[in-house]
């Protein structure tokens, strides 16, 4: 049962999850390059961590799209399995289309990093289920295309399908409907802009990210 | 041969955060009769023939990577390059 936490060239938060994955969860973390073609058997999830990767050239994610590494994870999300994308990590399933929509530059165009007010909008996900429901947490964010959109026709399916897991209180980049994080109609991926792994130990400031991981850990062990 | 030049911006519904700082910076300049800026992507191809159309390859270089069709449109101009002698 090993958490895999993928790295890019250019990925610089796969650490933060790994160091929670392991002193936090107390799971079974690994690292996977992009270069391998298949995820470890005994992968339970899979973790896409923040960072720059590709150097954000063309657009965030749009390069990482392509790393060999994806289409194993296409497959493992596709058969029902959990995928989390963090900032960056977000960008790339947007790209690869595991995420409907994308992310812009900031509305002001101003980097971005602060401690950041959400509200839980769905906790019945598979990383939301240890919060409650419309409860105020805190992440930090930290981004510069961070302004989601969607269209009107996608919007309206996100809330029909109960697809919108968190939103700012404060909307801080422009995002569509205040959307900070989203799952997939199936509700096994979720792409979320602020990073719970940085919100995970008191001596940083909070534990409400850790809630998220622990939401994934304890679906799993319900298995 | 061919020489391809692509143009992406977002599309005409979405705010272009970038054309619109530009626009302001534009308007401090005193050129106050600036409506309206789009600041996009421009690529430049080079392509060697083949029996695929032109057209195809590069429609789908623009939906499959070029462009976030999500949020940005394209247009291309297609050249193509006569060899000499």
């Amino acid at each position: 049962m090993k958490y895999a936490v993928i790295r890019f060239p250019g990925s610089n938060c796969d650490w933060d999850m790994y160091y929670v994955l392991r002193d936090q969860l107390k799971v079974e973390p690994i690292f996977v390059d992009y270069r391998e073609t298949n995820l470890p058997i005994d992968v339970v999830a899979v973790i896409v961590p923040g960072g720059f990767s590709y150097g954000d050239y063309l657009r965030s994610g749009a390069i990482a799209r392509f790393a060999p590494i994806m289409e194993d994870i296409k497959k493992f999300a596709e058969a029902g399995n959990p995928v989390l994308g963090v900032c960056n990590g977000f960008q790339i399933l947007t790209e690869a289309h595991l995420l409907p929509g994308g992310l812009r530059k900031n509305q002001h165009l101003e980097f971005i990093c602060q401690q950041q007010d959400l509200f839980v909008q769905n906790n019945q996900t598979t990383f939301s289920n240890q919060f409650k429901p419309g409860e105020k947490v805190m992440m930090p964010v930290a981004h510069g295309d961070g302004n989601y959109y969607c269209d009107d026709v996608t919007l309206q399916q996100l809330r029909t399908h109960n697809q919108i897991v968190l939103t700012y209180s404060k909307n801080p980049n422009g995002s569509v409907a205040d959307i900070a994080g989203i799952v997939n109609e199936q509700g096994n991926v979720m792409g979320m802009m602020p990073h719970p792994e940085r919100a995970s130990e008191l001596v940083l400031g909070g534990t409400d990210g850790l809630r998220l991981f622990q939401s994934v850990v304890t679906r799993q062990l319900q298995k | 041969m061919y020489n391809v030049k692509v143009y992406v911006t977002y599309k005409a519904s979405i705010l272009d955060p970038q054309g619109e700082a530009v626009k302001m910076a534009l308007h401090r300049l005193e050129f106050t009769n600036v409506q309206a800026v789009t600041q996009g992507k421009y690529f430049e191809l080079t392509i060697t023939k083949t029996t695929q159309s032109i057209e195809e390859q590069v429609e789908k270089m623009c939906t499959e990577l070029l462009t976030n069709t999500n949020m940005e449109s394209y247009r291309y101009e297609i050249e193509e390059l006569t060899t000499e002698g």
